[in-house]
């Protein structure tokens, strides 16, 4: 199997993209805000941007080295790019579309993908994960040596987006293909992949596993990314190893991480408890604060507490009497408070 | 005072509508259909049929092969002077047909620009079928062009970068994916074309003449017969019209045939439309 290198730069309209990165057999997933470019990224890869210097390469084969004078047409580089509107030939079926690159191959595929059903059907009486899966087929169809996929599920409708979810991420561990994903949707990037690279402003904030990328945010933007809480305030080292951080919205709270200065506090939802009463345990961060609002989400419902939002079961939240207007205390322990610097 | 604006709407609508069917209804209602076709019977108008119909084909083949290709590059590469070529294709539409026919004589008649390059040669062109036939393309070319140029960019450029990642080089996406796409519009524009080639008159006069069975085609035709034989010119006139009309009622119908789901929204505002 192959290895993906690439260490590229594409100058874009705000800011230069610089990106290197090694996708082996563990799918990675580009993700960030919009405009950050993911989507440039992957272009370059495949071959479809004017401009992108530097090295891309697929095991021993150069597709772009800028010093050695090499830049292959998109043609001569073998990826299977699924397109973010999949961008299916409407003019051809379904079975034509997939054996554009290799009539051979078509039968073969459609079968796996379960679209066999389909094979004479044009592109646009079908469904959106339909279509979802003749472009992983006709991608497929190359027998590429990568595979590229932009926002593999953001056309779809969030009934159908988890069903693809489950059955990309099998499919993306089936191939044994270096594949690289670009999502602006956390859950997603960690969802399909192994490695999660997290694009700010043409940058690699941090690149790890989705659970390193939860518990150890290198950064402000990775850490609200991730679905933490984010409060900024002034850290100052205490005994004890303790960190005390002053609130710009006045009060306190105490860290285990040693920063000083400017910082940002991290806490996740899930860290949070939510009562009327603090609780009398060791748990060292108290905020006070009415309830501002509640959005159920499942069998768990989020609460939004002053600056912070917790999540406890629908159950908890209705016996402790939480709604809209009460006043209730979020607390969460200091290990549970990550610092990260804020500029 | 709504009442007796929307009157005088309608009365504008009706007096339009009744000027412009006029003339076409008279071509019909002077002499019986039956009586009209009976004349294209007439050695002239078989000439002229005839002269047309090559004199047209082979201009519409020329503009086809080398404007198709031409409008694919206007259509999708941006590169300085983009602007002045779509404005120049457009120019001959604009053009009064004397001075078309006035500028074919400047630069390939006898003493034109190219006329003693082509003297040298053997060739001579002023007065011949090449001369129909280059007279037509000059006025024709530009309705082709520009709805070919329209059809090009209305073919998602995300279409033809998914075909160049599935392995085809640029040739074969211009074969397999944007020509086909803009193939509605190519056959409007090339329509629309060739029913302004078939009327081509006052270029072709002053630069190829009127020669029965050589140069004169139907439109030169009805003017040759209208002293000697006004029922003749009158068929050969109505001929046209029907001609006229099925080109129209093509137009309007071919793209619906044709028009595919398409998936994704076009990317690239047309620069021209018709």
């Amino acid at each position: 199997m192959d290895t993906l290198h690439l260490d590229l730069t594409v100058p874009l309209r705000a800011f230069d993209l610089a990106l290197a990165l090694e996708v082996g057999d563990e799918p990675v997933a580009l993700a960030g805000p919009s405009g950050a470019g993911k989507t440039t990224a992957l272009r370059a890869v495949a071959g479809l941007t004017a401009g992108a210097r530097g090295r891309v390469a697929a095991g021993d084969e150069i597709w772009l080295d800028t010093d050695a004078g090499i830049d292959r047409p998109p043609e001569q580089r073998s990826v299977g790019f699924v397109f973010q509107d999949y961008a299916l030939f409407p003019h051809l079926t379904v079975e034509q579309n997939v054996g554009f690159a290799d009539r051979g191959r078509a039968g073969e595929l459609l079968e796996r993908l379960g679209i066999a059903h389909l094979a004479s059907a044009r592109p646009g009486s079908l469904s959106g994960g339909e279509r979802q899966r003749v472009a992983l087929a006709r991608a497929l169809a190359r027998a590429p040596r990568v595979l590229l996929l932009d926002e593999p599920t953001a056309a779809l409708d969030a009934h159908t987006r988890a069903a693809v979810r489950v059955e990309l991420h099998d499919l993306l561990r089936e191939l044994r293909l270096p594949a690289l994903l670009v999502t602006h949707s956390f859950e997603e990037a960690a969802a399909l992949a192994g490695r999660v690279g997290v694009l700010v402003g043409g940058k690699l904030v941090q690149l790890g596993a989705p659970a390193d990328l939860v518990a150890r945010p290198a950064d402000p933007f990775v850490a609200s990314f991730t679905g933490g809480n984010l409060i900024p305030g002034i850290a100052s080292r205490r005994e004890g190893g303790l960190t005390e951080i002053v609130l710009e919205t006045g009060g306190f709270l105490y860290s285990t991480d040693g920063l000083e200065g400017r910082v940002g506090v991290v806490v996740h939802p899930w860290e949070v408890s939510v009562a009327r009463e603090p609780p009398g345990d060791s748990t060292l961060n108290h905020v006070r604060a009415p309830i501002v609002a509640m959005t159920p989400a499942g069998n768990r419902v989020r609460i939004r507490v002053g600056p912070l939002v917790a999540e406890l079961t629908a159950a908890s939240a209705e016996r402790l009497g939480l709604e809209p207007g009460v006043v209730a205390v979020a607390s969460f322990k200091a290990t549970a408070a990550r610092l990260v610097p804020l500029a | 005072m709504s009442r007796r604006f929307d009157a005088v709407l309608v009365a504008a609508c009706a007096l339009a509508l009744a000027f412009l069917a006029l003339p076409l209804a008279a071509v019909f209602l002077r002499v019986s259909p039956v009586e009209l076709f009976a004349q294209l019977g007439n050695p002239a108008a078989v000439d002229a049929l005839l002269v047309s119909l090559k004199t047209s084909l082979i201009a519409s083949g020329l503009v086809l092969c080398v404007g198709t290709p031409a409008a694919y590059l206007l259509a999708t590469r941006r590169f300085r002077g983009r602007a002045v070529a779509l404005t120049l294709i457009e120019l001959p539409l604009v053009l009064p047909p004397a001075v078309a026919g006035i500028a074919l004589l400047a630069a390939f008649g006898r003493r034109g620009l190219l006329g003693g390059t082509l003297d040298a040669l053997g060739v001579s062109i002023p007065f011949t079928q090449a001369a129909v036939v280059l007279a037509v393309v000059l006025v024709a070319s530009p309705f082709y062009l520009r709805a070919a140029i329209a059809a090009f960019e209305s073919v998602d450029t995300g279409l033809l970068e998914a075909s160049r990642t599935l392995g085809a080089s640029p040739a074969r996406t211009f074969r397999r994916v944007a020509l086909p796409l803009a193939a509605p519009g190519l056959g409007a524009g090339a329509t629309l074309a060739f029913a302004r080639g078939l009327g081509e008159f006052g270029a072709t006069i002053m630069f190829a003449g009127s020669l029965q069975g050589r140069t004169q085609t139907l439109p030169l035709m009805i003017y040759a017969q209208l002293d000697r034989d006004f029922d003749v010119a009158l068929a050969v006139g109505a001929l046209l019209v029907l001609v006229s009309l099925a080109v129209l009622l093509a137009v309007k119908l071919l793209p619906s045939w044709t028009r595919f789901t398409s998936i994704s929204p076009s990317r690239s505002a047309p620069s021209t439309s018709l």
